[in-house]
């Protein structure tokens, strides 16, 4: 049997205690609780309550000095008038316990029977809310890449000369992952089958993932494959990229120089 | 502006608004704004008006008036998809200046690069913008996936959105390695050479789809016209089409997925 951690049994003991002295305080008075305990558990105001009981008062003396008089008030209360008519002979036949002519049949909840399928949603109008912010951060990208271009220029190397290949040879930065799978690996493994199968199970990636939830606390598994791809692929790019120096031979930057052209 | 012109010459004030009058009355005017647009009735901040903008403006076909509140949260987008979509912007801008400018031809192309950066006014200026704006493009695309798998965005009913997006992907590596032949500098020449090695070594028809890409058995001059059209134009129309389906899926299925 499971435990029952201790401060749910705490607040347990705590409830019975407060409910004890509750009700020997209750012995002690019980007069005085009744009516306390009946104005403070009402949700009707006491304001409606004296007006009902003003209003029951007076009809009650209404029918006693005028036992066929119709009731005051009209309409609404015509129906309601000829009870208490009918009540100095005892409540009608139709009449539940306590005088009730209606009674609950049962509580239907709203989603059973009307089916609501357009949940009201929180949201905002793409203008000004989304459209500033898109035009704030095209202008910031825009004037990093104009800032970042007055200062950096693109490589122009010599012209393209077949006979002399550079030493190391690199592709480019976002395939070097690749060309360094191919020191290790056949080339058709290395630069055909990983990369396809790569893009392949990305296309297959919602299909495969069945579970529904987007929580991350629901997708451990899903994230951690993820990410040790996303690691194992950044690493070899940059393994490429920063320590394959002449001959495509491991580097080390600080030592050997940079080998690296974007 | 009219009112303050008012105060110094009521004369020019007058004569400014009745002008603005007539021309926002002209059929030339009415026939471009639709009706309710905010340039036909002007623009106060009101719910109506916030939603006018979106429904009277070519907007309409990006955006609908109103999105989840979740959704412009920086946090959760980190802008990456639109900022991709940006830069692509950006680079057919640049680009095409640069199209002026350059010929794809083995004798010509590097000297065609080395006088636009020495002799053309701003010629230096939009090639750097080309070329960095195409690697953070990669960079940006490559984000934007990582940020839909980590927020579970590609599941039901947004699977045939994420296969567009992968597609999107190998699209803009296809049209940033297209790209780095065009300089026909050593660089360029090498890394297409490494890159186009590797294809060659694809089961069955390696050599074939080599052969096709390259114009022949080696990187010549025909290469460089071949790459040229992929990169202008073939692979541009291609990824503006499949960036079209991306844009209206994402609306169709339900906007951005929601709050994690």
């Amino acid at each position: 049997m499971t435990e029952i951690p201790e401060h749910l049994l705490k607040r347990a003991q705590a409830a019975k205690d407060k409910a004890a002295a509750k009700a020997a305080e209750g012995a002690d008075a019980p007069e005085a609780a009744a009516p306390a305990g009946e104005a403070g558990d009402s949700r009707i105001p006491a304001s409606l309550l004296e007006r009902s009981k003003a209003a029951k008062a007076r009809k009650a003396g209404g029918a006693a000095a005028s036992a066929d008089a119709p009731a005051p008030g009209g309409g609404v209360a015509t129906a309601a008038g000829a009870a208490p008519a009918v009540a100095s002979a005892g409540p009608p036949l139709a009449a539940g316990p306590g005088g009730h002519t209606q009674r609950l049949l049962t509580v239907v909840k709203s989603g059973s029977i009307q089916d609501v399928k357009a949940k009201p949603q929180d949201k905002v109008h793409v203008w000004p809310h989304l459209l500033v912010l898109e035009f704030v951060a095209a202008l910031f990208v825009l004037a990093f890449t104009t800032i970042f271009s007055i200062f950096v220029n693109a490589p122009l190397l010599e012209l393209a000369n077949v006979n002399k290949t550079p030493n190391p040879s690199k592709a480019p930065w976002y395939f070097l992952g690749l060309q360094e799978l191919l020191q290790m690996m056949h080339p058709m493994v290395a630069g055909v089958t990983i990369p396809g199968m790569g893009i392949f199970l990305l296309i297959l990636a919602p299909y495969v993932d069945r579970n529904p939830s987007n929580k991350p606390e629901d997708r451990k598994f899903a994230i951690s494959l993820m990410t040790v791809h996303l690691m194992f692929w950044s690493v070899l790019v940059m393994i490429g990229s920063f320590f394959r120096g002449r001959g495509f031979n491991f580097a080390l930057p600080w030592r050997d120089g940079i080998y690296f052209d974007l | 502006m009219a009112k303050t012109m008012q105060g110094d010459s009521p004369g020019l004030g007058a004569k400014l608004a009745q002008l603005n009058d007539t021309v926002q009355g002209s059929q030339a005017w009415s026939s471009i704004f639709r009706p309710g647009s905010i340039f036909r009735k002007g623009y106060s901040d009101s719910p109506r008006n916030r939603s006018y903008v979106i429904m009277n403006s070519v907007l309409y076909h990006l955006h609908p008036v109103k999105v989840k509140r979740h959704a412009v949260k920086v946090s959760y987008t980190l802008c990456l998809g639109g900022l991709s979509f940006f830069l692509f912007i950006l680079l057919t801008v640049t680009g095409i200046f640069l199209m002026f400018f350059y010929r794809p031809t083995a004798t010509q192309a590097w000297d065609d690069i080395y006088t636009l950066q020495t002799a053309v006014t701003f010629g230096l200026l939009v090639r750097n913008m080309h070329r960095w704006a195409a690697h953070l493009m990669v960079i940006s695309v490559f984000l934007h996936m990582a940020r839909v798998f980590y927020h579970g965005a590609y599941k039901a009913p947004r699977e045939f959105n994420w296969v567009i997006g992968v597609i999107l992907l190998t699209l803009t590596l296809l049209l940033s390695f297209t790209g780095y032949l065009l300089p026909w500098d050593q660089l360029a020449l090498w890394a297409v050479t490494v890159g186009t090695n590797m294809i060659g070594y694809t089961p069955v028809f390696g050599s074939q789809v080599r052969f096709v890409l390259l114009g022949g058995a080696e990187i010549g001059t025909d290469t460089l016209l071949r790459w040229y059209v992929l990169h202008v134009l073939f692979f541009p129309f291609v990824i503006v089409i499949f960036m079209a389906i991306h844009f209206w899926r994402v609306r169709k299925d339900g906007g951005i997925s929601g709050p994690l």
